[in-house]
């Protein structure tokens, strides 16, 4: 996926909730190309642009899959704090 | 390496960095105009969207390789780049950086080559000096080396010390070598047992001496320094056993000493045992120099504890001979005061390196304010440029980093080129140096001068850098932008770190100027004094030591040295001549010992001051041009009849019986056994340790003396200065006649130490005048980077005022108005500066008082001159300005808005 369609994937799927400025979305990128997370090659976007497109490696799909679990244990404890009185 | 091929493929990362994103922005547009949005619309609003470009790419390069040195190297691009915008001030502060640089390292050399570098000697920490003192032997108090050693004293401290790994003591002297080419006279230091085992330094070839060499009447040995083993035998190995004469006695070579070994602070050509005989010593001889190392861990103050612990037991162990008192020398209350041997060497030098480094730092300092001015002006010049970089996002950090990696590049450029000059200048500072400094041939640039030169760069530039960065890095600039830079005048508080510089500059300035001042004085009152000897530069000096292996007999020695005056004499254009055994300040080390008179009563027990004597040739005082005060001089009638006659110095005539008239007639000896000498001539007093010590008393025995002690009828004095007076003196054809008159009394005497007394004279003011030029040169440098600071401010000022002087003028004010504000403004200025730089002054100068002679360290003459003469210079630089001032036409001023 490159970067303009990444930008939109995250608006439609978080119905507009995360609201990021566009091009903070750059820094972030290159900061997981550097760690090996990601790939990129030059290609063809489908408005026929030339684009670089990224795509995930296994070790960034191993990162990924230990930060959402991570990250859905804290979410799980924040709900947990916040659930209101089940005690 | 990932890193590195990351650093280098930054163009191509870059480039691709700036299609995605355009690539992102276009798609945006598209879609946008896709909705139904104009195409400008569309445009403003992905940008919107999308962020700072400038910054997000920036941000994104961060991420790789090391963004801080990236930002340096592009800083550095962009300061060069700026530079060479702006050469004339490029070349303006390079060349204030270069010359401070230049001169702050020349002095820092001298000073860590002779100051903060250890001795050239293994382990030379635990070297040091057994110096001493004896305020109860008066006369030798104010003597510069102590109570030197007695050859009793190194017997009993060698054995019995419970501080020191080796112990040993020398002494300096002369030698005759013959039997070579042609007579040689060579400069010797004979040593006891100890002292190359305690200085540590192998042979280049052959061996040390050992105990066997030290045997009294033992084996004959010499070893060879390395100059005189290259110069004499071309550095042939297979010297080692061969012999040469020393003082007609043949002696076998058994060592010769490396490269560059001296004793202590003494160069020399050969060295000997002293093979001290212990069956004939006695307690007194007090002229060897000791030297020690001490046991690890031991510390000087308890070698003092040592060495005073054993004084009684030396007082106990020897005698002066029958019926001698040996427990008078507690009289003398001798006082171990051991130092470190580097103090030794460097004397009294210390405190003058350091004055003159700090000098050259406080002009440093100058040279900084100017080139913080420079940059300061410049800074203001590129407001609207720094405003446009803030404006596009470069923070408060990047900014001031970019100021100051600018200002640091600007010294370290500087510094190289000043590194550059400092070789020069180091050539410049040996030769102008006083040549006794110690360890003058040491004197080198090495890795630690360089380290100083660039860490003195660095600092300064971050210095001279850091006021501009500061004040121009503030938010506020944004008004630039706007063009609110065009007030009508310029606001008082933007001037004001200007002015602080100018006033700082001045003020130290004044310091400097004042500190040379103080040495000009010193130097006039140098002058004024009397050495006691007239015309140096027509007083022609030389050494002749006649060895008792070369003539035995007493009497034909001064029959010998007397008709080598008459041969001088008979020299064509020559006046008169004489000889002494040492003329003033010549430094060879003098003779002292009791005198008593007389008339004077002197209690049992108790030793009469230890005077200074010397040996005189009739027509001596008439050749140096020394005043005779009362009475007459010998004759050599008397000379040879050994008639007990002697003279004596006028302080010592008048501290004896009042006037120097009242000392004619009056009768002195040395030691009981002599006979009385009377007083027939009163000599004036003469400069014996140098200009700027006081004359001490002196007593002058004739040239042969009825011997005492010895078998022989007389005893002559043996190795004399002779004086020729002549117009001629110091040229080579004079010195040529001169040679071979003495070599026609006797064809084995070499001369030696053949100078004139103006060079002994200018040796003797060496410190003075050396210390006078490097801090005439230090002002002078001040003065004139104040000047230019003075000027550049005002002239700055000035064009900044165009506008308001162009109303004044339209107003109706007179050129004479404009031209009292800015010199108005000027002057004070100059008189705040020239307040406080008095005020550092006082309390500065007081540190130099050691270097000053008949002058004090507050001497309110050369206050005054100095304060004045930088008001009016002063003056002078703000007049250009104010002149450049009143010629402002009003129209021209207030169009050019």
């Amino acid at each position: 996926m490159h970067g303009y369609a990444l930008v939109q994937q995250i608006k439609r799927t978080s119905n507009d909730v995360l609201q990021i400025e566009e091009g903070s979305l750059y820094p972030a990128l290159q900061r997981l190309l550097k760690e090996g997370f990601v790939k990129a090659e030059w290609g063809i976007s489908s408005t026929n642009r030339r684009v670089r497109i990224y795509k995930l490696t296994t070790a960034g799909g191993k990162h990924l899959e230990r930060e959402v679990s991570s990250f859905e244990r804290m979410l799980k404890g924040i709900t947990q704090v916040l659930a209101p009185g089940e005690l | 390496m990932n890193w590195l091929r990351q650093l280098f493929s930054r163009g191509r990362l870059n480039r691709e960095l700036s299609e995605e994103i355009q690539a992102h922005l276009d798609e945006k547009v598209e879609e946008l105009v896709a909705e139904g949005m104009s195409r400008d619309e569309a445009m403003r609003s992905a940008r919107r969207e999308f962020g700072n470009v400038g910054l997000i790419e920036e941000d994104c390069r961060e991420v790789w390789a090391w963004p801080s040195v990236e930002d340096v190297f592009f800083d550095i691009r962009y300061g060069l780049r700026s530079l060479t915008h702006s050469p004339v001030f490029a070349v303006v502060a390079l060349l204030t950086i270069a010359i401070g640089v230049a001169a702050n390292a020349a002095v820092f050399s001298v000073v860590n080559s002779v100051l903060l570098k250890p001795l050239n000697y293994p382990k030379a920490e635990e070297l040091v000096a057994l110096h001493q003192v004896a305020p109860g032997a008066e006369g030798l108090a104010d003597f510069e080396n102590g109570l030197l050693l007695s050859p009793s004293m190194f017997f009993t401290y060698s054995e019995q010390n419970q501080t020191f790994q080796s112990l040993g003591v020398w002494i300096t002297g002369t030698a005759n070598v013959t039997g070579m080419a042609e007579p040689e006279q060579v400069r010797t230091v004979s040593v006891s047992d100890g002292v190359l085992q305690t200085l540590g330094v192998p042979p280049a070839a052959g061996r040390w001496f050992s105990q066997v060499d030290q045997v009294p009447n033992g084996p004959a040995s010499v070893m060879l320094s390395y100059g005189y083993w290259q110069r004499r035998f071309g550095g042939n190995r297979r010297v080692i056993g061969r012999n040469i004469t020393v003082d007609s006695q043949p002696r076998e070579i058994v060592g010769v000493m490396p490269q560059g070994f001296r004793f202590v602070d003494s160069d020399f050509d050969l060295t000997t045992p002293l093979a001290f005989d212990r069956g004939k010593m006695i307690l007194a001889g007090f002229g060897f120099h000791g030297i020690a190392r001490l046991k690890p861990g031991a510390t000087i103050a308890e070698a003092n504890a040592d060495l005073t612990r054993l004084l009684p037991v030396w007082m106990d162990s020897w005698s002066n001979g029958p019926g001698s008192n040996p427990h008078i020398y507690e009289e003398w209350r001798i006082t171990p005061m051991i130092r470190p041997l580097k103090q030794q060497v460097i004397g009294n030098v210390g405190e003058l390196l350091w004055v003159v480094m700090g000098t050259i730092g406080l002009v440093m300092l100058i040279a900084c304010a100017n080139v913080t001015n420079l940059l300061l002006v410049r800074a203001e010049t590129r407001q609207q440029e720094l405003a446009v970089r803030t404006a596009l996002g470069a923070g408060r950090t990047r900014i001031v980093r970019g100021i100051l990696v600018e200002s640091v590049m600007l010294a370290i450029i500087g510094g190289v080129v000043g590194t550059g000059l400092a070789y020069a200048g180091v050539r410049f500072l040996v030769t102008i140096g006083p040549s006794n400094l110690p360890r003058l041939n040491e004197i080198t640039i090495d890795a630690r001068t360089l380290g100083f030169t660039f860490i003195l760069s660095v600092l300064s530039g971050l210095l001279f850098g850091l006021i501009p960065a500061l004040k121009y890095a503030g938010p506020r600039n944004i008004s630039s932008l706007q063009g609110a830079g065009r007030t009508i005048s310029v606001s008082r508080e933007r001037h004001r770190a200007r002015n602080l510089l100018v006033v700082g500059q001045v003020a130290l300035a004044l310091v400097l100027l004042m500190s040379a001042g103080l040495m000009i004085r010193t130097f006039a009152a140098l002058r004024r004094v009397d050495p006691g000897f007239t015309d140096p530069q027509h007083l022609q000096a030389l050494r002749i030591s006649i060895p008792d292996s070369l003539i035995a007999e007493s009497e034909r020695v001064t029959r010998t040295q007397n008709a080598i005056l008459e041969k001088l004499s008979a020299i064509q254009g020559v006046k008169s001549a004489g000889f002494v055994s040492e003329m003033p300040m010549e430094g060879f080390d003098s003779d002292w010992d009791e005198i008593f008179a007389e008339d004077k009563a002197y209690a049992d027990n108790t030793i009469p001051p230890l005077r200074l004597y010397k040996h005189v040739s009739p027509g001596l005082l008439h050749a140096a041009g020394t005043r005779l005060v009362a009475g007459r001089e010998m004759t050599w009638g008397e000379v040879y009849g050994l008639q007990p006659v002697v003279m004596v110095s006028e302080n010592l005539a008048r501290e004896m019986w009042g006037t120097p008239s009242a000392a004619i007639g009056k009768r002195l000896r040395e030691f009981p056994k002599m006979p009385w000498h009377e007083v027939i001539g009163v000599i004036q007093d003469v400069r014996e340790k140098g200009m700027q010590d006081t004359a001490p008393e002196i007593v002058y025995w004739p040239p042969l003396v009825v011997d005492v002690f010895g078998s022989r009828a007389a005893s002559p004095i043996r190795t004399v200065t002779f004086v020729i007076r002549s117009d001629r003196a110091g040229t080579e054809s004079f010195l040529t006649e001169v040679r071979a008159a003495v070599q026609s009394v006797n064809s084995d005497l070499p001369l030696a130490s053949v100078r004139t007394m103006q060079e002994v004279y200018d040796q003797s003011v060496a410190r003075t005048s050396f210390t006078l030029v490097m801090l005439g040169i230090a002002g002078t440098m001040a003065l004139m980077l104040g000047i230019i600071g003075i000027y550049g401010v005002m002239s700055y000022t000035v064009s900044q005022r165009k506008r308001e002087i162009g109303i004044r003028f339209a107003l109706g004010a007179q050129g004479r108005d404009v031209l009292t504000i800015v010199l108005r403004q000027g002057t004070k200025l100059a008189l705040v500066g020239v307040l406080i730089g008095i005020a550092a002054a006082f309390a500065l100068t007081r540190l130099m008082t050691n270097l000053l002679f008949g002058v004090t360290a507050h001497d309110p003459l050369t206050f005054v001159a100095v304060a004045a003469l930088l008001m009016l210079v002063a003056l002078l630089a703000c007049y250009i300005p104010a002149r450049r001032a009143t010629l402002v036409d009003p129209i021209v001023a207030l169009r050019h808005e």
